[in-house]
């Protein structure tokens, strides 16, 4: 019978999982945004039950900066933009849905196989979960890879750095506190130049539909 | 220590004075200035490390050995002289009316703080802020790439900013796992990541998880090496944005990258004692090569054609590291510096051709040495230099990786020979026609800085030449670092 925290962290994680195959699914833009503020709201609950659970107090910091930048920040800049770009109620045409999902369960398979030996090794209460991190990252790469538009693209990014820090906080307690605080850094930059780079391309190509970005091609 | 935080802080505190002046006229006197200031620490710090042995300060977060001071200081150097070779080409490309004042002040800006993010990446003890500083390099030149608002770099700004962005999403769950490993071994309060423990640990890291975390690792930062596959950004960047940050992504970024992908080697190879991560480097390194060749014979544009070349020697020198030894791993950081310095050089004869010919497409720039001399002789002993003639340094670190791949992966041999050939006829019968024959081109309206082209190939002659002996111990150091011996 595996331990109260362990079943909270699986928990956690099994909804983050499960979002993950969300965001792949959804083609409104406006729920994508939602899901992923409910991934960094669970990402927030799951650093905090750790940090509760094992006295680690630079998980409460961790836990404070990820609901700071990823509940409130993050979502908040990314509805600026879409009410500025006027894209709220865009709906994406995804043809292959049940195919992407399909794949989406092989790569989660994957992901289980490859954790597998390692999960074994580490001390964390938390350490069953490092495959469904692993699954996660490789799921919002495959967003990445199915989405056309340039704001779901975005999204997919945010969504693997969210499964990124959840591999952190389960695998080892949460990386160090500087590395941690740059990469938050990093990635809110990130997002930033993002926002940026949406309304040059817009006014560049009149859409952002990244398809009219393939003209670079090799001869 | 004062030189270290000297190197580190010239470059944040020039970021943000040119992101207040950067508008200005004398915006581009003050980013040499500042440059330079980088530059002689960087030299003094490099004196101090050879006098001293390695330095490690700051809390530990900080550590300087043979290794990374050589890198620090090249990546000065060529930071500077990119710095002298942007005064006149932005001018220039200001007169044409592709940069305005808001976009001379983001470039001042930013290509102080790219500088800050690479010797902050070569310099830090911390595997995780190395991963930090990587991603903040990419942030900083992608809105660069960008700077003149074309469809075409509007393009290549965003294939690189995602697909170097998920390269390096891969080198930061790399990270991850080793810190996992670390933390049995060296204990969970926040040192496993310091280089300098991981170090000594190397040997008790437990090889299923330091396999894995490499693989990664390699995957990550390789992308932002440019190694094939993951080379796609490389070629578009380059092609589409300013010469002088073609010119620092080739010549500095690369090399940056690759020092991070040889820090997760030297652990690798402490933690498993086998080859395995040095033959996954030979594998990328060869196929980068191989693939860079014949991709560069399809090129016409010319920044693009020098890009493939970059990801080439990339891979050979990848490849040089993954065979390992004293003798590949020294002609690996000879080729590391004789690379960045002909390529830039190449970049800066290749922005005023450019500029002169109003085009990049190689076949309708023609006869350059008959309207700047300077300029096309820059070009063609470049291109000789950088295609490995004898008696430039590329000719002495392709001699030794090719013997020693003789040698001990005789297999390897005709890849490389077939694929340095392949680029070397394509190169010389692109670049030979453009120097000579009739001329297409029209004089520039600011005198083109030229001593910096002439500066790095003088230098890459003279590593070809002669090694002073000081400079050979120092090489050798750092290679019986990377080799682990």
């Amino acid at each position: 019978m595996p331990s109260l925290v362990t079943q909270f962290i699986n928990l956690f994680a099994a909804v983050l999982l499960l979002l993950s195959f969300g965001l792949l699914a959804q083609r409104r833009v406006l729920s994508l945004i939602h899901l992923f503020t409910l991934q960094g709201l669970v990402l927030a609950a799951s650093t905090t039950t750790m940090a509760y659970f094992t006295g680690q107090p630079h998980l409460y910091w961790s836990a404070a900066i990820t609901l700071v930048l990823k509940v409130f920040l993050m979502p908040w800049l990314l509805h600026r933009m879409i009410e500025r770009l006027n894209v709220r109620w865009d709906v994406e045409t995804l043809i292959n849905i049940p195919t992407t999902m399909l794949i989406g369960i092989v790569l989660v398979i994957f992901s289980f196989n490859l954790a597998l030996p390692i999960s074994g090794l580490s001390q964390s209460v938390a350490r069953g979960t490092l495959g469904i991190a692993l699954a996660c990252v490789l799921l919002s790469f495959l967003m990445m890879i199915t989405r056309t538009k340039a704001i779901p693209q975005v999204i997919g990014f945010l969504a693997m750095e969210n499964a990124l820090f959840f591999a952190a906080t389960s695998a080892t307690y949460g990386m160090p506190m500087v590395v941690e605080l740059g990469i938050a850094l990093d990635v809110l930059v990130a997002l930033i130049i993002l926002g940026v780079f949406m309304f040059q391309i817009r006014e560049q190509f009149d859409s952002l539909d990244i398809r009219h970005l393939e003209k670079l091609k090799e001869e | 220590m004062e030189a270290l935080l000297a190197i580190l802080l010239i470059p944040l505190v020039g970021a943000a004075v040119l992101g207040l002046i950067g508008h200005q006229d004398r915006a581009s006197e003050v980013n040499v200035a500042f440059s330079l200031a980088t530059f002689i620490a960087s030299a003094v710090l490099t004196i101090q490390i050879i006098a001293d042995g390695p330095l490690l300060v700051l809390h530990e977060q900080f550590f300087v050995d043979s290794l990374n001071v050589f890198l620090v200081a090249l990546t000065a150097l060529v930071a500077f002289t990119t710095a002298l070779f942007a005064r006149p080409y932005m001018r220039i490309e200001r007169d044409h009316g592709k940069m305005t004042p808001p976009r001379m002040r983001l470039f001042h800006s930013m290509y102080q703080l790219f500088s800050f993010t690479m010797l902050l990446a070569l310099t830090t003890n911390n595997m995780g802020l190395l991963w930090v500083a990587m991603e903040a390099a990419t942030l900083a030149t992608v809105l660069l790439v960008a700077v003149y608002r074309t469809p075409a770099s509007l393009e290549a700004a965003w294939k690189y900013f995602i697909l170097c962005g998920v390269g390096i999403a891969q080198a930061l769950f790399g990270t991850i796992l080793l810190y996992l490993a670390a933390e049995r071994v060296i204990g969970a309060e926040g040192r496993g990541l310091l280089w300098t423990y991981l170090d000594v640990a190397k040997g008790q890291l437990e090889p299923t998880v330091i396999s894995l975390a490499f693989v990664f690792l390699l995957v990550g930062y390789g992308t932002k090496v440019g190694l094939a596959p993951l080379h796609n950004w490389l070629p578009d960047a380059h092609a589409e944005g300013p010469t002088p940050i073609s010119a620092v992504l080739s010549g500095l970024l690369l090399n940056v990258a690759l020092y991070a992908v040889l820090r997760c080697k030297v652990l690798t190879d402490g933690a498993l004692g086998t080859r395995f991560a040095g033959d996954l480097m030979m594998g990328f390194g060869l196929l980068s090569v191989v693939l860079a060749a014949f991709f560069i014979s399809r090129q016409r544009d010319i920044k693009r054609m020098f890009a493939y070349s970059s990801i080439e020697h990339m891979g050979l020198i990848t490849f040089a590291f993954g065979m390992g030894g004293p003798i590949a791993s020294f002609a690996g950081l000879l080729h590391m510096t004789v690379h960045s310095l002909v390529k830039s050089a190449i970049f800066f004869a290749v922005g005023h051709a450019a500029q002169k010919a109003g085009t990049q497409m190689m076949d309708q720039i023609r006869g350059l040495i008959r309207v700047n001399p300077t300029v096309g002789w820059g070009l063609m002993v470049g291109t000789l230099a950088i295609l490995g003639m004898p008696p430039f340094g590329v000719f002495a670190s392709e001699f030794l990786i090719l013997t020693t791949a003789m040698r001990e992966f005789p297999w390897t041999t005709p890849f490389l020979l077939l694929a340095l050939g392949v680029a070397f006829a394509a190169v010389l019968s692109k670049v030979q026609p453009m120097v000579f024959g009739e001329t297409t081109v029209r004089p520039l309206a600011h005198p083109p800085a030229l001593v910096p082209v002439f500066v790095h190939l003088g230098l890459a002659l003279l590593l070809g030449l002669y090694i002073p002996p000081y400079l050979e111990g120092w090489y050798q150091q750092a290679a019986r670092l990377v080799a682990g011996g």
